[in-house]
């Protein structure tokens, strides 16, 4: 990766960066911002323009997530899990007493939503609860009850909202970091088990109407043409008749003509799919694909147990985002409300998936700067 | 990745753990997750190529017929001539307003806002909210045409709060002189959910499209149709238009030039005023029909946006049937006005015109006596006479002699009983009876009485008004004149020679001297000098004698008014037929036929005449009609019923009551008819006009008709 720096032509704090990840990164970024200018009429506003804003923003953030030392982060895990807690609490209760349902926390002009931030929290305090469990443990009781409860009160919380994917994203961020803690197989095929068992149950008891008909729908989309299912036959017609070239930039009709529901956020990948057809779907795909190997490698390289599994549960959680808003537009799963990342237009996805990056990177660092030791705890 | 089975799970001493055992296993699980993303991604991949290439025709397609919306634009329809080219049915631009069922939202709602926009009458919401709740979901529904441009402005800023509702501009049927082609023309209206089905057309669904519904606009609908423009325009999902991508020009449908003289037929329908009747007037020239008016009638302007409630339930309400053609489908016992007919049938038989019988007032045939309708009797009376007096005796007699059958085949050879080959959507043929068809029909024998009966048109005897104008061209030319309606189509009949000359020539002196000497409508005389007009009076009793005398009474007991003529009587040009139903006798049927005449050869003394008559009526037929539905509307408007769903329905009913009432005669086809006294030129006043058998007036005197108003 250091050919560049090994030249000696880059100055070294430059030539350090992981660009096998920023390139890919800049490009999927500046290449969504394009698909938002189309979705916007062809112009800045009122997409585009918040997009790139937002990314440099968060990028900021991000490197100073990246730069934060070892043993602080270590520290701050749980005092910032319980933060993030907190505001979900407060989400509850200003939902409460504004009455309705409420996802965000408003500070000023800025507008949190902590059910976003969750999701890394919940991957940092598991990483961190795993590290310091002792191996021996792992299989006991006491390996699955706190790191449990680590999960369940924030997606009961979220839950509460209602907001049923954010819930399975914090969900499949946590269990992913448990499966990879070594956490006895049988467990999770049990688990899995009862779940495909008990998923009658929940759809008939635990979902919303809301909820139950885009399951429905996803299982018989020419039910419901002009409903639920409206969306993603749209979408499916917009992703088909790109073909492999496009209809070509600012040209597609689908998302111009308004057809496409949402075109610059949930479907921002068949606005862009429609313009620039299969090859452009394919590039997508292709950078994500760089950036999750990259997400990889870092978890692979990382000296010590809580690096390992910080990075595989933030690279997960990414992966989660993008595997469910892709087989969402392509009518492979229901449609749920999840944004792709660095295309869609919002801020709070940019947000989680940039402190995702910026966790990756910090873990990225810390492995270059003290190379992997055989036996730690 | 070791699975510990439950069953050396409680036993077993814990296995060591130690923390390069996790790494190994973060690795190897970490290597599964790895790849079971790598396997999210291919599928992807493999999808997304599925999508774009294999399904990419399918969406291709769908994306478009999103994108582009095609609009048939209704073609203009052709227009319906009259000989001279004047328009009877045109297009006028104007602005409209249509709904479609499936896409309202709130149905009663949308009317209601609807209503209060364009200041629609409550019956007309009733009807549309009607028409909307058994319209199938693709079936436009009008809602108002002719609307004024703020109207049409107001409505339009408010389409995005009314889903379904489509404002247009287009072009609406006009018919200048309404109802006096009503019958004659027919209406246009939507399709109905059965015409769509027979022709899935999608011009038929297309708001704002009409077709003929009747008369001939149904007949010639092929013709006048056109072919449809298109537009093809760019539309979002919200149905907002954001470009034209090209627009085809309809094709206006093409004309159809009848051979019928508006002005004429509108006269003739103005004329017959408060009567109930027809006019018939033909070239005798060519057959071409100059006039078929038939009154009362509907406006089929008010028609295109479908038969209202109130409107049906007036029109059905009406003993005078305004939805019934009486030209085609009114058959009515001819009366006298067979007996030029009869007479060719006594000269084709070899009867000398000049030999002489003696009218007593009455002839014993059989056992029993069959009156004159001059109870005084007509002494000496030859064929001539027998025509202008209308002299029963000489034709009873004479009939007795010949037998019915000659009688008959001269009926059919004159055109009744016959069908013509005319582009109409039905023609009533009626009756003309001989002993083979009484048989075969009721099973009776042929009694002496039934030709006595059917010499003066009575009996059986049924025909319609169009076939004794045909009639009356055929008896004053002696040709086989064929009527027709359309100037596409040959004149026929010409080079058929029906009667010699000189028999011609008789009979049309017999028919002059009716009018001009001393027969029975003298005051059917041509206020027009050097033209003199022939015809033939006939009064068609209805009801047994016990029941009305025809004359007063309830008006469905009244006698029917005819007459049949010809002008000019020496080189005739023009002829044709006049009945009245119900008029009380033949004085009510020749007055209409002078005024006709007269507004032939000189339009302005017709004109006056008629303006005289329409102040005391109460103004023009269209006009009484308004004003009666104003009427009928404020006071019934709430309490209608439901006209039928269907339109073809209404006609159907409509054809059979006309076939009903046709059977009316046959009450009394049995009974001798004792025939009510012609109109005669010198009236006396109305006091005598009710006479009982036995006493009738005398013969130069007999009274004028109860239902005699023109003069």
């Amino acid at each position: 990766m250091n050919t560049i720096a090994a030249r000696g032509i880059v100055p070294e704090p430059i030539a350090r960066q992981p660009w096998e990840m920023l390139i890919p990164l800049l490009l999927i970024t500046g290449f969504g911002g394009l698909v938002l200018y189309s979705a916007g009429g062809g112009s800045m506003q009122p997409f585009a323009m918040s997009h790139f804003i937002r990314f440099l923003v968060f990028s900021v953030m991000a490197a100073i997530i990246a730069s934060m030392p070892r043993d602080a982060v270590r520290v701050l895990t749980y005092p910032a899990y319980l933060a993030v807690l907190v505001m979900l609490l407060g989400v509850e209760i200003v939902g409460q007493v504004g009455g309705g349902s409420q996802r965000w926390l408003e500070a000023g002009p800025i507008r949190i939503q902590p059910s976003e931030i969750m999701k890394p929290a919940v991957v940092l305090a598991m990483a961190r609860f795993y590290e310091t469990l002792p191996a021996g443990m792992i299989g006991s009781w006491r390996s699955v009850v706190p790191s449990g409860m680590l999960i369940v009160l924030p997606i009961s919380l979220v839950l509460l909202q209602p907001d049923l994917g954010t819930s399975v994203a914090i969900a499949f961020g946590g269990v992913v970091v448990m499966f990879l803690a070594g956490l006895p197989l049988w467990w999770f095929l049990l688990a899995g088990g009862t779940g495909i068992a008990a998923m009658p149950l929940i759809y008939f008891f635990a979902l919303r109407p809301y909820q139950q008909a885009r399951v429905t729908t996803f299982l018989d989309p020419e039910n419901d043409p002009l409903g639920a299912g409206y969306h993603i036959a749209q979408s499916k017609i917009a992703i088909g008749s790109g073909g492999i070239f496009g209809k070509g930039f600012n040209n597609g009709t689908q998302s111009h003509l308004n057809y496409l529901p949402e075109p610059h956020t949930d479907f921002v990948f068949a606005t862009m799919a429609e313009e620039w057809g299969l090859v452009g779907g394919l590039f997508v795909l292709t950078m994500y694909a760089l950036i999750l190997r990259w997400g990889w490698k870092v978890a692979n390289e990382s000296q010590d147990r809580f690096c390992a599994l910080l990075a595989a549960g933030a690279t997960a959680t990414i992966f989660f985002y993008i595997a469910i808003n892709l087989l969402m537009v392509m009518g492979m799963a229901p449609a749920k409300g999840i944004p792709l990342p660095w295309m869609s237009h919002g801020g709070s996805s940019m947000m989680t998936n940039m402190i995702c990056i910026g966790l990756l990177m910090m873990v990225n660092r810390w492995n270059r700067m003290a190379p992997r030791r055989g036996l730690t705890v | 990745m070791k699975i510990p089975f439950l069953r050396d799970g409680p036993e077993r001493t814990p296995r060591m753990i130690n923390a390069s055992i996790l790494r190994g296993s973060f690795e190897r699980r970490g290597l599964l997750i790895g790849a079971v993303q790598g396997g999210v991604g291919v599928l992807l991949a493999l999808r997304l190529g599925y999508l774009a290439i294999a399904e990419n025709e399918k969406y291709r397609l769908e994306s478009e017929s999103n994108r582009v919306n095609l609009t048939l634009v209704p073609p203009r329809r052709g227009w319906i001539l009259d000989r001279n080219g004047a328009p009877l049915a045109s297009n006028r631009a104007d602005f409209r307003v249509d709904l479609i069922p499936e896409r309202l939202v709130n149905a009663d709602a949308t009317i209601d806002r609807l209503g209060q926009l364009l200041s629609l009458e409550p019956a007309r919401i009733a009807d549309i909210k009607d028409k909307v709740s058994t319209a199938r979901g693709f079936q436009p529904v009008e809602v108002a045409s002719g609307l004024g441009y703020e109207q049409f402005a107001a409505l339009s800023v408010r389409l995005p709060d009314l889903p379904g509702v489509v404002p247009q501009r287009g072009f609406s049927r006009f018919y200048p002189t309404a109802s006096s082609v009503g019958h004659l023309i027919g209406y246009v209206g939507p399709a109905s959910a059965e015409e769509y089905e027979k022709d899935p057309n999608p011009l038929l669904i297309t708001p704002g499209y009409k077709i003929g519904k009747d008369g001939l606009e149904k007949q010639f609908e092929k013709n006048l149709r056109g072919v449809p423009g298109a537009r093809r325009v760019e539309v979002t999902a919200g149905g907002r238009i954001v470009r034209d991508l090209e627009t085809r020009e309809d094709v206006q449908g093409q004309p159809v030039r009848l051979t019928i003289d508006g002005p004429l037929q509108d006269y003739a329908a103005r004329r017959i005023g408060l009567e109930s009747g027809s006019v018939v007037v033909m070239d005798c020239r060519s057959g071409d029909l100059l006039c078929m008016a038939s009154m009362p009638s509907f406006d089929p302007n008010s028609f295109s946006d479908g038969i209202g409630g109130v409107e049906y339930a007036m029109l059905r309400d009406d003993e005078r049937v305004p939805l019934r053609n009486k030209v085609l489908k009114g058959l009515y016992p001819p009366g006298s006005t067979v007996k030029p007919m009869v007479s060719m049938a006594f000269m084709q038989a070899g009867i000398d015109p000049n030999e002489t019988v003696f009218c007593g007032g009455g002839l014993q045939v059989g056992n029993r006596r069959f009156g004159c309708w001059n109870r005084r009797g007509h002494g000496s009376v030859d064929m001539a006479k027998g025509i202008y007096q209308s002299c029963d005796v000489y034709f009873y007699s004479m009939a007795q002699r010949i037998g019915m059958d000659p009688i008959a085949a001269m009926a059919r050879r004159c055109g009744m009983g016959q069908e013509f080959p005319l582009p109409v959507t039905s023609q009533f043929f009626g009756t003309v009876p001989d002993p083979a068809w009484k048989m075969k029909k009721w099973g009776r024998e042929w009694q002496a009485f039934d030709t006595v009966n059917a010499t003066i048109g009575q009996g059986y005897m049924l025909s319609s008004p169009l076939q004794l104008a045909v009639m009356a061209s055929r008896l004053a030319t002696g040709r086989h004149v064929m009527p027709r309606l359309t100037l596409d189509t040959k004149p026929k009949g010409f080079d058929n020679i029906d009667f010699p000359l000189e028999q011609v020539e008789y009979v049309r002196k017999a028919m002059s001297d009716v009018v001009n000497g001393p027969g029975t409508a003298g005051r059917a005389r041509l206020p027009i000098d050097g033209t003199l007009m022939a015809g033939k009076t006939g009064t068609a009793q209805v009801v047994s004698l016990s029941i009305s005398n025809g004359k007063s009474g309830p008006w469905k007991y009244r006698d029917h008014g005819l007459f049949i003529f010809f002008a000019p009587y020496d080189n005739p040009r023009y002829a044709g037929a006049v009945v009245i139903e119900h008029g009380g006798g033949s004085g009510s049927a020749y007055p209409i036929a002078r005024d006709v005449m007269t507004f032939l050869f000189d339009p302005a003394k017709g004109l006056e005449a008629l303006a005289a008559l329409e102040a005391g009526w109460g103004g023009t037929a269209q006009q009484r009609l308004e004003a009666r539905y104003a009427a009928y509307a404020a006071e019934r408007g709430a309490s209608v019923s439901r006209p039928p769903r269907r339109e073809e329905e209404i006609f159907d009913r409509v054809e059979a009551e006309a076939r009903r009432a046709a059977t009316q005669p046959e009450a009394i086809a049995d009974e001798v008819i004792a025939p009510r006294p012609e109109a005669n030129p010198s009236g006396t006043p109305p006091g005598a006009a009710a006479p009982p058998p036995t006493t009738a007036p005398a013969a130069p005197a007999p009274a004028p008709p109860a239902a005699e108003i023109s003069e």
